[in-house]
C-alpha cells in the first residue's frame, strides 16, 4: 500500500479544521459554564471542573476503546492505517488522560478536602494511562514499522482485555467517587442550564477528539510516506 | 502433529538449561530476599508491625521475583538466533507459547518456593493450614501473569531496552491478580470462612483463563516473520 504525503497534508489540514472548530467550541463551553449555568451551593465556582472533567475522561475512554478496536482490525486486515489510527488515538487518549488527572485534583482538594484518593475512577484511569505510557515505550523503543505494528497490535488488544479486571479491581478496592447520575431521570435533576452545559461539553471533546485523531493520523501518515521515499 | 509433545520439549530444553547454570535461578531468589528485606529495613519497626505488613510484601516480593524471572525468558533465544531455530521446525507456533510458558511458570514456581519459606520465618506468620493455601493461591496467580509475561517478555527481548521496558508493561497487567491474590491472603491469614474466599478465587481463575487464551492466540503473531 503506497501513502502520498500530498493526501497526508490533505488529512493534516482537514484535522486541523476540525480542532480549530472545537477549540471555538471549547471556548463557547467555557463561556456557557461561567456565564450561563448558576454557581453549585455547596461546591461554589469548583464545580464548574464538572463541565470539562468528566467529558475529557470520556474522550480518553474512547481514545483507548478505539486502540483497542483498531489493533483488532490491524491484526486481520494488516493495513498499515490501521497502525497509524492507534498511535494517534493512544497518544491523543494520552492527552486527555492527563487531562482528567490534573482537573480531578483540582476539584477534589476543596470538595473531598484531599487532592488523591484511592478511589475507583482515579485509579482506574491511572492505570489506563500507565498502560498507554507503557505502549508508547514499546512502540518508541522499536526501529522496525512492521515489527512495531504487530506488537502495537498485540498490546493493544490486551489492553483491551484488561479494561474490566481493570474495573473490578478499583470497585472492589475503594470507591468514594460521585456515580454518573445525571442523566437518570429517577435520581434528582440537575438544573436545565447546568445539563445542556454539560452535554455541549461531551459534544465539545467528542470533536476535539476526532480533530487531534486525525491531524495526528495525518502526521504519522506524512512520516510513513517519507520513510517510504527514503527507503 | 500433537501441540504437548513440541511444548513439552521446548519447556524441558528451557528448564535444562537453567538447571545447568542455575546462575539466574540464584539470582532471582537472591534478589526475592533481598525484597523481603527492603521491605524490613524501609518501616518503623516500633509503628508498623510485621503481621500488618505480611501480605503486602509476599507479593511485591513475588511479583518483583517473577518480574526479574521473566526478563531472561527469551535472552537465550536471541543470543545465538535461537529463536529462527525453533521457528524453522515443524513445531506448532501455540506450542512454542506453551513450552516457553510452562518453563516460565516452572522458574517463577521454584524462585516462590523458595522465597514463601523465608517470608513466613522473616515475617514471624503463624504456621498453619491456610500457608498450604496461600501457597496455592500463589500457583494460582502465577499461572495468568506468567502467559501474560511471556508474550510481552517476546516482545521486550527485541527491542532496545529490553530490562526496563518488561516491568513497564507487565506490572499493570499484574495489578489485578497480585490484588485478588493479596485479599486471599489475608483473609486466608485472618482465618475467614470459606465463603469470603470464592468470589477472589474465582476472579483469579477468570484471569488465568482469560489471559491464558488470548496469550495462545497472540504470541504466533509476535513470532512471525
Amino acid at each position: 500500500m503506497s501513502i502520498d504525503v500530498a493526501s497526508a497534508e490533505r488529512t493534516i489540514r482537514r484535522g486541523k479544521a476540525i480542532t480549530l472548530a472545537a477549540m471555538v467550541g471549547l471556548a463557547g463551553l467555557y463561556l456557557l459554564a461561567l456565564r450561563y449555568t448558576p454557581t453549585e451551593r455547596f461546591e461554589g465556582l469548583v464545580q464548574k471542573v464538572y463541565y470539562v472533567h468528566p467529558p475529557g475522561a470520556y474522550a480518553m475512554q474512547i481514545a483507548f476503546g478505539v486502540v483497542g478496536v483498531v489493533s483488532v482490525l490491524y491484526l486481520w486486515l494488516r493495513d498499515e492505517r490501521l497502525d497509524l489510527v492507534a498511535e494517534a488515538s493512544a497518544e491523543v487518549g494520552l492527552v486527555f488522560g492527563a487531562m482528567t488527572l490534573v482537573t480531578g485534583p483540582i476539584w477534589g482538594q476543596p470538595t473531598w478536602g484531599t487532592w488523591w484518593t484511592w478511589d475507583a475512577r482515579l485509579t482506574f484511569t491511572l492505570i489506563e494511562v500507565l498502560v498507554f505510557a507503557g505502549y508508547f515505550a514499546l512502540r518508541s523503543a522499536m526501529q522496525d514499522s512492521h515489527e512495531r505494528a504487530r506488537y502495537s497490535a498485540v498490546l493493544g488488544v490486551m489492553a483491551l482485555l484488561l479494561v474490566p479486571f481493570n474495573h473490578l479491581t478499583v470497585y472492589l478496592f475503594n470507591t468514594t467517587h460521585p456515580k454518573p447520575i445525571t442523566l437518570q431521570t429517577n435520581k434528582p435533576q440537575l438544573p436545565d442550564e447546568m445539563l445542556r452545559t454539560f452535554l455541549v461539553g461531551f459534544g465539545v471533546f467528542t470533536v476535539l477528539y476526532l480533530g487531534f485523531v486525525i491531524t495526528r493520523y495525518g502526521i504519522g501518515l506524512r512520516r510513513a510516506a517519507m520513510e517510504a521515499d527514503h527507503a | 502433529m500433537s501441540i504437548w509433545k513440541p511444548a513439552l520439549a521446548i519447556a524441558r530444553k528451557d528448564l535444562t538449561i537453567e538447571w545447568r547454570n542455575r546462575t539466574a535461578l540464584l539470582t532471582a531468589t537472591v534478589f526475592a530476599i533481598l525484597v523481603l528485606l527492603i521491605f524490613i529495613f524501609a518501616r518503623d519497626p516500633g509503628v508498623i508491625g510485621l503481621p500488618v505488613l505480611a501480605p503486602a510484601v509476599l507479593w511485591v516480593a513475588l511479583a518483583f521475583a517473577s518480574l526479574v524471572a521473566l526478563n531472561r525468558a527469551f535472552l537465550l533465544e536471541r543470543e545465538h538466533s535461537a529463536l529462527d531455530g525453533i521457528l524453522s521446525s515443524p513445531a506448532p507456533r501455540a506450542a512454542l507459547f506453551w513450552g516457553k510458558w510452562l518453563a516460565n511458570l516452572c522458574f517463577v514456581l521454584v524462585v516462590q518456593s523458595v522465597a514463601f519459606p523465608l517470608w513466613i520465618l522473616f515475617f514471624n506468620v503463624q504456621p498453619s493450614g491456610a500457608l498450604v493455601l496461600v501457597a496455592g493461591v500463589a500457583v494460582l496467580t502465577a499461572i495468568g501473569f506468567t502467559a501474560v509475561g511471556t508474550v510481552l517478555a517476546a516482545m521486550a527481548v527485541r527491542t532496545r531496552f529490553a530490562e526496563l521496558l518488561l516491568p513497564v508493561l507487565l506490572l499493570p497487567f499484574m495489578l489485578p491478580p497480585v490484588f485478588f491474590a493479596a485479599q486471599l491472603t489475608t483473609r486466608l491469614l485472618a482465618g475467614r470462612p470459606a465463603d469470603e474466599l470464592w468470589g477472589w478465587i474465582r476472579l483469579l481463575s477468570v484471569y488465568d483463563v482469560v489471559f491464558l487464551a488470548v496469550a495462545t492466540l497472540l504470541f504466533p503473531v509476535v513470532v512471525e516473520e
